[in-house]
């Protein structure tokens, strides 16, 4: 494997980068990835990302919150030691679920939310501590960054890659040669 | 391109009406028997009208709150929803002529506290209990109450409705008729958050008189919102379908799927909320509207309540489920049915106890008016141009997207 190009061109607005990715896309370069401050509405389709499986995944943890819950409490207030509140019939699990609706469906929330949480950090690398990917800090304030990648578009030159992206209302291009 | 109801629609809404009068003329002919005739009768018909009275309010609703929030995404669909508000002087209609049938035969037998027996000290009847409520539950108050509701809620869909066709035909008005309706939107969510609760207290929680809950306004409101979201989507598929409203797209429709999905965990919840406290203080003058339901509707009670609730939760958690016009078709129908059972155990589970059924009568009027409430809201679609014309947002829900 030789030398590997990397290009960062920079934009201060959203909009021009949706328009110049469109551009891009359509001339038949591929978009490695787009840094921005917030999701830009509409790219994730232009660019050719896969759609996320987060969803898939906070269903899974909400339904083991779930699990959960239920196994828990039913140990806890019916086999282990029954509990008898107001009267309630204490040596039945169904006859009492519904007074532990409620804190099933806390802890679907509390699994689904927090290992959510945990797993988009995770996949994006973005873990407290971790060094920072972005390539440029300012794409965590106002700016926006697409990454291209010359191995991605061997059918373009150097050269005519540069050309396609200045036509795009770049503000700055960095070139980063990694091996 | 405007509207026009086609033949097959017209064929197959009369061919609803026509079936549901033979069925309820089969249902009355084998009730004839027994003493309860007029009160299965008044019970269906009050179940019933009311049912799809507050779909069609519940629409008016959703359009003052989407005037009141100067939303965008549903202006091209704007009509859609006028078209299904297009029932409210037919279920106004409607409900007048059940109250007045109840107020003028035997309402006693659906309203107990229009028996003077029941009410007055000494009657053959009387129970005390009751008596205390005469001050609000007394058949003048209750007409009073009742023709506030319908009149406030006639004058202010008449506005919207004149508004709404004034913007089509006066650009230059557009923005200063856009604020106008983002004013009155407002005051109409003001008027319809009380009388919300209220209506649904006087004609449908009075029926069991000994049982009240604060909670049970928004629960019949959220339930009827859920249908009037089922039924928007419904019509707006078949209308995308036929060809019409050719930039309704995908977002359009997620966006209400999301709304139907919504909806109905809030009437769970909500109806969730009220059953589990009761349960938990188990208090005898609270239990005594579940005692009913559960010793005698157990199956198609809490039937009813998995198919509003685990239905949408299971089918339309996806994002692609919501968007899938045969999945929302489905899971749509399935529901408006599961909430028509609903109105139909509160009315009658309180007006006839155990003696009430799913017959013939019950089937014959459920569809005789959804036949009646689908012609209604295709001749009112029929009526403007499709596509409301200088709205200021117009362009944004052309190119709505998310």
């Amino acid at each position: 494997m030789g030398s590997n190009v990397v290009f960062y061109a920079m934009y201060n607005d959203d909009d021009v980068l949706k328009d110049g990715a469109k551009k891009l896309v359509a001339k038949g370069v591929k978009v490695a990835d787009v840094f921005s401050p917030f999701p830009i509405h509409g790219l994730d389709p232009i660019i050719g990302l896969k759609e996320t499986r987060l969803g898939i995944m906070a269903f899974i943890y909400g339904l083991t919150g779930l699990v959960l819950a239920l196994i828990g409490m039913r140990y806890m207030m019916v086999t282990d030691w029954p509990m008898n509140i107001g009267g309630k019939p204490n040596f039945s699990f169904l006859e009492n679920m519904l007074a532990f609706v409620p804190i099933t469906f806390e802890l679907t929330v509390l699994f689904a939310a927090h290992a959510m949480a945990i797993t988009y950090f995770l996949v994006n690398k973005t873990i407290p501590g971790m060094p920072a990917e972005n390539p440029d800090p300012r794409t965590t304030d106002d700016r926006f960054v697409m990454e291209l990648r010359l191995s991605d578009n061997s059918k373009f030159s150097e050269k005519e890659l540069e050309e396609m992206l200045m036509e795009t209302g770049i503000v700055e291009l960095d070139q980063k040669h990694i091996k | 391109m405007d509207y026009q109801v086609s033949n097959k629609a017209k064929l197959w809404t009369t061919a609803a009406m026509v079936i549901g009068v033979l069925f309820t003329g089969i249902g009355i002919i084998a009730a004839s028997g027994d003493g309860h005739l007029g009160q299965k009768f008044l019970g269906n018909l009050l179940s019933n009208s009311f049912f799809f009275f507050s779909i069609a309010i519940s629409a008016l609703f959703f359009l003052a709150l989407q005037y009141a929030t100067e939303s965008g995404w549903y202006v091209y669909i704007k009509r859609v929803l006028e078209a299904i508000t297009g029932f409210l002087p037919m279920g106004s209609g409607l409900l007048v002529i059940t109250f007045l049938s109840l107020t003028f035969t035997n309402g006693s037998h659906i309203y107990m506290w229009m028996d003077p027996e029941v009410m007055n000290e000494g009657g053959s009847h009387y129970d005390a209990l009751s008596a205390g409520k005469g001050a609000y539950l007394n058949t003048p108050f209750f007409w009073i109450r009742t023709v506030a509701y319908l009149a406030i809620y006639y004058i202010m869909w008449k506005g919207f409705m004149k508004r709404s066709l004034e913007m089509d035909n006066n650009p230059d008005l557009a923005e200063q008729l856009h604020f106008k309706n983002y004013r009155r939107g407002a005051l109409f969510l003001v008027f319809f958050a009380i009388f919300s609760s209220t209506s649904s207290w006087d004609w449908i929680m009075s029926i069991d008189i000994h049982w009240f809950s604060t909670l049970f306004g928004w629960y019949v409101f959220a339930g009827s919102w859920t249908s009037a979201m089922v039924v928007t989507i419904i019509l707006l598929l078949y209308l995308k379908k036929l060809g019409y409203l050719p930039k309704v797209n995908e977002s359009h429709i997620h966006d209400i799927g999301k709304w139907v999905f919504a909806t109905s965990f809030l009437w769970a919840y909500l109806w969730f909320s009220q059953y589990m406290l009761i349960w938990y203080a188990n208090i005898p003058e609270e239990t005594t509207y579940y005692l009913m339901r559960i010793e005698h509707y157990k199956i198609l009670y809490f039937g009813m309540f998995i198919i509003n609730f685990a239905f949408p939760m299971l089918l339309l958690m996806s994002r692609d489920a919501k968007r899938h016009a045969g999945i929302l078709t489905f899971v749509g129908l399935v529901i408006l049915a599961g909430h028509w059972l609903d109105v139909w155990i509160m009315v009658m589970g309180g007006s006839m106890g155990p003696t009430a059924s799913i017959g013939f009568m019950e089937i014959g009027m459920a569809v005789l008016f959804c036949g009646l409430f689908v012609r209604v809201i295709l001749l009112k679609l029929s009526q403007s141009p499709l596509v409301s014309k200088n709205h200021p947002f117009l362009d944004e829900s052309l190119h709505h997207e998310i």
